[in-house]
C-alpha cells in the first residue's frame, strides 16, 4: 500500500538528490512537511538538470538577441526567421548519463526528446545532428558504447523519418567514465504557426496525449544530476525506453491537430515527465493546474502517484485545448491510435494539485516550484592554463606525406562512414549535403533556400584554455556554416562539464561561457536555445570541458553552395587567411608524438569575420564551389580530405616554410578554396582589396597529395587509411 | 498517369514518393489511408518506404494485413501495376504478392549509402526506360534488405527474367542472395525493390538515375 504521508528522513532527502538547505527551503515555502509525492515533485523540479541552479547566473550573460531571433532561450526550442514567413526551430540536448548506463536506449531517447522539443512548437523536423564523445578506443567499454549509441541514434531517427545530416565523433581517455551524447534537431514552421507552453484561460481541459505512462525513467533527471560511482549498473531503471513508431504518430497527430486551431498550449513530457510539463504550462500562464491521476493512461498496474509524477516514459504530450474542440481533437488522436485523456484542468488558484484515488496527494504553489528553485553562485577559480610551447620544443618530421598518412588514419581524423552510414541522411528528399563535408545542408521544401548546420567543439583546446576554447567552438561552427556558403544566423549550445561544486570545474564552465559569449557578440551569432549537462564525472574525474555548439545558417540559393571535393584538374588552390605557425594542442603533436601540450590557437574574431565574409561572398556570387575550412590537422588534413572527396591529387608549393609547421599548424580563421585558373588572379586581387590574406599554394591534379621535396602521399593510400580505421576498430568491416 | 500512395502508420518516405511521382509524371498521386478498404482506380499503386508499425513483429508483417492491402492484392491480380520500395517491398513479400523474404542485413546494421544497380531486365513495365546491363546509381536506407528465397524460387526468378535490379560492382550492402535488389511477380505487374529511386530524381540529389523507373511506368501506361 502506498504511503503518501511518511516520515521524511535525512536519508530520504539525500536519496532525492536534495541538500539539507534545499529541504529547509521547501519547508519555508510550503509551511509544512511535504508528502512523499511532493518531495518527489520538488526533487524533479529542483535538480540541476531541470532547474539550471548552478548555471543560471552565467547563462543570463549570454547574447540571445538578434534581428532574426523570433524566440530565444526559455521555450522548448529557439526560433529564427529565415524569410518568406518561414522560421527554423532548433535545439540541442544531452543524454550523457543515460547513454553511459544503457547506450542504445539512452541515445535513442535523447534523439526522441529533442525531436519532441521541436515539433511541440509546431515545427516539422527536417534535420538532425549529433555530437558524440567516447573514451579511448582501447578502453574495455568504448566499443560497447559506440555500437549501442550509434545504433540508438539511428534506430530512432531512421524510423521517425528525419535525415541525420551531420555530427561529430571523438575519442579521449577523459570520457572513459562518462560518454557524451548530444542530439540536435531542427524543424520548419510558419512564423504565425508557432505553439507555446503558456496555458491561457481558467477551467480549460488539460489533456494527456501519446503513449501510456509506465515505470521507466523514474527519477531520470535526478540521476542525470549526479556523479557516477560503482553503483551505476543499479541505475538502469532510471533510463527511459524509446518508441520511435509512437513518436512518428505523435508528430503527425500533433501537427494535424495544430492545424485545427484547437490547441491553446502544448508541452512535451521530457525530463521529470508529467511534473515538469504541467508546472511549466501553469507557471508560465499564471494559472494553477489540477491533475487527476486516475485518468492518466497507464501501461502498468498499481502505479503510485509518486511513480506517475516522476516517470519519464517517452512519447507523451500535455495540451490545453479549446473545450469546444475536444471531440475533434480526440478524433485525430484516435485515428493515429494514440491515447487521449482529459486528466485535469486549469485553475485560478496558482496551486499544483494532484488527485489520486479520490484523495489529494500533493498541493503545492505552482509558481514557486519553478521560480523559487535554488540558484547558486558557485565558487570558481581561474582554471589552470597550459603553458605555451617554445618553437624549438616542436619536433619536425622528414616526410610530411608520411605524417599526413598517419594522421588521416588516426582515431579522431579517420572517416566516420561506419557511424553515419547507420543514419538515414536522405529521407524527405531535401538533403543537399550529407555527412562528410563541412556542414549538413537541407533545402527548405518548396523553395530554393537551404539551411546549413554544423556541430563543433574542440575539447582539448577548452581544457588547455577554456576561454579561448569557448571562442573557438563558436568560431569553428560559424566557419563551417560559412564554408558551404551559409550565412550564419544563430546557434544552440550544449554545455557539458564536470562537477560544478568543484571550483576548478566551475571555473572551466565560467571561462568557457565567457569565451562563447565574446565570440557570439563579435560574430553577431546569438544563442537561441541550449542545454547544460554538469556532473559528468566518475570517481571524481571529470570530462574534458565540452561546450558543443551547433550553428545554423541560411543559403538563399542552394544552387550556390560549396563542397569540399576538388572538382577538376588544373584548378588553382588558394589559401585564405595565410599560412599558420601554431602547433600547441595540435593533432600533429598528439597523434605523432603523444603530446597534448601547449596553448590552443588563439581566435582573432575580427579576422575570423573578415575572412569568412570574404569567402561567403565568393560562394554566393557563384565564383567558388570548392571550399573547406582549416581546423584539426590544419592545411594538410584539409588538402587530404579535399583530394579524397574529389578522387584527384594536388601539387602544393610550400616555398621556404618549415614544412611540418605550414602543413599541420592549426591557426584559425582559414579556408582553402579551389578555383578555375582564369579567375584566380581576380580573386587574389579582390582579397587584397578586402584586406584578406590570400595566396596561391598549389594546383589540383595527379594522384597524390604532393608537397614536393617535403614529401608526398598517394590519394589511394590516404583513402585506405582514412576508411580503414573505424571498421577495423569496431571489428569486422562492412559486409 | 494516375497513381496512389498507400500511407501506413510509420510510413516515412511517402512524402518523397509523392514528390517523385508528381515531379516525373506531372500528376499528384492520391494518398490512401491504410484503413481504406477500397483504393481509387489508378494506373500505379505505390507502397512507400518507412517503418510501418515500427517494424514490430517483422518488417511489413502488420501492414500486410491492413484493409487497404486486401484491395491492393485484388487490383494486382487484375493487372494494376504495384510498386513497393523498401518497406513497401517488405510489405509485398509479407502479403504474399512477391516471393521470398527480406532478412536482417548480413552485418546486422542499418545502412544508408549509395550503391550501384545493374538493370538486369529492361523488358519490364518498370525498367523499359533503362538499357539491359546499364549500371545506375541509387541510394539504399534499410535494416532488413537481405533478400532470400529457396533454391526453386530463386531458379524460377532468375530463369523467368524476374530479377529487375541487381547490386553491381561489389556494392551489395546487405548480403542479398544473387545480389538481388528488386524482383517482379510472375505477371510482371508488381515490382518490389529495396533501393530508393525516389531519392535520386533532381539536381539537388546529385543525380537523376532514379527517374528512369517512373518514366518506364509512364511509357508503359501511354503505350
Amino acid at each position: 500500500m502506498f504511503q503518501n504521508d511518511i516520515d521524511i528522513t535525512p536519508e530520504l532527502i539525500a536519496r532525492h538528490g536534495l541538500k539539507t538547505d534545499e529541504y529547509e527551503r521547501i519547508l519555508r515555502l510550503i509551511g509544512r512537511k511535504p508528502t512523499l509525492t511532493e518531495l518527489g515533485i520538488f526533487s524533479a523540479m529542483w535538480n540541476e538538470h531541470c532547474s539550471y541552479k548552478s548555471s543560471k547566473k552565467w547563462l543570463k550573460t549570454l547574447p540571445t538577441k538578434g534581428d532574426k531571433v523570433v524566440i530565444g532561450p526559455g521555450e522548448n526550442a529557439g526560433v529564427i526567421d529565415i524569410g518568406d514567413g518561414d522560421v527554423a526551430v532548433f535545439k540541442m540536448e544531452s543524454h550523457n548519463h543515460p547513454s553511459y548506463i544503457e547506450p542504445y536506449q539512452g541515445a535513442t531517447t535523447g534523439v526522441g526528446g529533442i525531436l519532441r522539443d521541436v515539433f511541440t512548437m509546431g515545427a516539422r523536423p527536417i534535420a538532425a545532428m549529433n555530437s558524440l564523445s567516447f573514451g579511448e578506443p582501447d578502453h574495455p567499454k568504448t566499443r560497447h558504447l559506440v555500437a549501442g549509441v550509434v545504433a540508438g541514434v539511428g534506430g530512432y531517427g531512421n524510423s521517425f523519418g528525419v535525415p541525420t545530416v551531420g555530427g561529430e565523433v571523438r575519442f579521449h581517455p577523459r570520457y572513459n567514465g562518462n560518454c557524451l551524447v548530444n542530439a540536435f534537431a531542427l524543424g520548419i514552421a510558419k512564423r504565425d504557426g508557432i505553439f507555446l507552453s503558456e496555458a491561457k484561460g481558467v477551467g480549460l481541459p488539460v489533456v494527456y496525449l501519446g503513449a501510456k505512462t509506465g515505470r521507466d525513467g523514474v527519477g531520470g533527471a535526478t540521476m542525470a544530476s549526479a556523479e557516477f560511482d560503482d553503483t551505476i549498473e543499479e541505475k538502469r531503471p532510471t533510463v527511459q525506453v524509446g518508441d520511435p513508431f509512437t513518436e512518428k504518430r505523435l508528430l503527425e497527430a500533433c501537427l494535424e491537430l495544430m492545424q485545427t486551431g484547437a490547441v491553446v498550449a502544448i508541452q512535451d513530457m521530457g525530463a521529470a515527465g508529467l511534473t515538469c510539463s504541467a508546472v511549466e504550462m501553469g507557471a508560465k500562464g499564471n494559472l494553477g493546474i489540477r491533475l487527476d491521476l486516475d485518468r492518466v493512461p497507464q501501461r502498468e498496474t498499481d502505479m503510485t502517484p509518486y511513480e506517475m509524477m516522476l516517470s519519464e516514459s517517452q512519447e507523451r504530450m500535455l495540451m490545453v485545448l479549446e473545450p469546444s474542440r475536444e471531440a475533434e481533437a480526440e478524433a485525430v488522436f484516435r485515428k493515429w491510435e494514440l491515447d487521449f485523456a482529459v486528466c485535469g484542468e486549469t485553475t485560478d488558484d496558482l496551486r499544483f494539485r494532484i488527485i489520486w484515488q479520490g484523495k489529494e496527494v500533493a498541493d503545492l504553489p505552482i509558481k514557486e516550484l519553478g521560480d523559487e528553485a535554488p540558484e547558486y553562485d558557485r565558487p570558481w577559480v581561474e582554471p589552470k592554463k597550459a603553458a605555451p610551447l617554445a618553437d624549438d620544443d616542436i619536433p619536425a618530421v622528414n616526410d610530411v606525406g608520411a605524417a599526413l598518412l598517419k594522421l588521416i588514419g588516426a582515431p579522431d581524423q579517420s572517416s566516420r562512414a561506419w557511424v553515419y552510414e547507420q543514419y538515414d541522411c536522405l529521407v524527405q528528399g531535401n538533403s543537399a549535403q550529407i555527412p562528410g563535408g563541412d556542414a549538413g545542408v537541407v533545402r527548405v521544401e518548396g523553395t530554393s533556400k537551404a539551411l546549413a548546420m554544423s556541430a563543433d567543439v574542440t575539447p582539448r583546446y577548452c581544457e588547455a584554455d577554456p576561454f579561448e576554447g569557448g571562442k573557438q567552438a563558436v568560431a569553428e561552427s560559424w566557419r563551417n556554416v560559412t564554408a558551404v556558403g551559409g550565412d550564419p544566423i544563430a546557434l544552440t549550445d550544449n554545455l557539458n562539464f564536470g562537477n560544478p561544486e568543484k571550483p576548478e570545474a566551475m571555473g572551466q564552465f565560467v571561462r568557457a561561457l565567457q569565451g562563447i559569449a565574446e565570440a557570439c557578440r563579435a560574430l553577431d551569432f546569438p544563442i537561441v536555445s541550449g542545454n547544460v549537462s554538469l556532473y559528468n564525472e566518475t570517481h571524481g574525474e571529470g570530462i574534458l570541458p565540452s561546450p558543443t555548439i551547433v550553428g545554423v545558417g541560411l543559403l538563399p540559393d542552394v544552387t550556390k553552395m560549396a563542397t569540399i571535393a576538388f572538382k577538376a584538374d588544373g584548378d588553382e588552390v588558394l589559401l585564405i587567411g595565410g599560412h599558420g605557425r601554431h602547433l600547441g594542442q595540435s593533432v600533429y603533436l598528439r597523434d605523432l608524438f603523444g603530446r597534448e601540450d601547449g596553448t590552443p590557437p588563439p581566435v582573432d574574431l575580427a579576422l575570423e569575420k573578415k575572412n569568412g565574409n570574404f569567402v561567403r561572398g565568393l560562394i554566393a556570387a557563384g565564383r567558388v564551389s570548392t571550399c573547406h575550412d582549416l581546423s584539426d590537422g590544419g592545411l594538410g588534413l584539409a588538402l587530404a580530405e579535399m583530394a579524397m572527396a574529389g578522387r584527384r591529387g594536388v601539387r602544393v608549393e610550400l616555398g621556404d616554410l618549415a614544412p611540418h609547421v605550414a602543413v599541420f599548424a592549426e591557426d584559425q580563421a582559414r579556408y582553402l578554396i579551389a578555383v578555375k585558373p582564369d579567375i584566380a588572379a581576380a580573386i587574389l586581387a579582390d582579397a587584397e582589396k578586402a584586406g584578406v590574406r590570400a595566396e596561391r599554394i598549389g594546383t589540383v591534379g595527379g594522384d597524390a597529395v604532393d608537397f614536393g621535396a617535403a614529401g608526398k602521399v598517394a590519394v589511394a593510400d590516404l583513402r585506405a587509411a582514412y576508411d580503414g580505421w573505424f571498421p577495423a576498430f569496431m571489428g569486422g568491416g562492412l559486409a | 498517369m494516375r497513381s496512389a500512395v498507400v500511407l501506413f502508420p510509420g510510413s516515412n518516405r511517402d512524402h518523397d514518393m509523392v514528390k517523385a511521382l508528381y515531379d516525373v509524371t506531372g500528376f499528384r498521386p492520391t494518398v490512401v489511408w491504410h484503413q481504406d478498404a477500397t483504393l481509387p482506380d489508378v494506373d500505379l499503386i505505390v507502397l512507400p518506404g518507412g517503418f510501418s508499425y515500427g517494424d514490430y513483429l517483422r518488417c511489413g508483417a502488420i501492414a500486410a494485413r491492413s484493409p487497404a492491402m486486401l484491395d491492393v492484392a485484388r487490383k494486382a491480380k487484375a493487372g494494376v501495376r504495384v510498386l513497393g520500395v523498401c518497406n513497401g517491398f517488405q510489405i509485398l513479400t509479407e502479403a504474399g504478392l512477391l516471393p521470398g523474404a527480406l532478412m536482417r542485413n548480413a552485418h546486422l546494421r542499418f545502412v544508408c549509402k549509395e550503391v550501384k544497380l545493374e538493370v538486369t531486365n529492361d523488358d519490364t513495365d518498370f525498367t523499359r526506360a533503362y538499357r539491359k546491363g546499364q549500371v545506375i546509381r541509387c541510394p539504399v536506407a534499410h535494416h532488413d534488405g537481405n533478400y532470400f528465397a529457396d533454391p526453386e524460387t530463386l531458379a524460377r526468378l532468375e530463369g523467368d527474367g524476374r530479377v529487375a535490379f541487381r547490386y553491381a560492382e561489389g556494392t551489395n550492402p546487405n548480403g542479398s542472395i544473387n545480389d538481388i535488389a528488386g524482383i517482379l511477380n510472375e505477371a510482371g505487374n508488381v515490382l518490389g525493390m529495396m533501393p530508393h529511386p525516389e531519392n535520386l530524381i533532381e539536381a539537388l540529389h546529385g543525380g537523376l538515375d532514379g527517374r528512369g523507373l517512373f518514366e518506364s511506368v509512364v511509357r508503359t501506361i501511354a503505350a
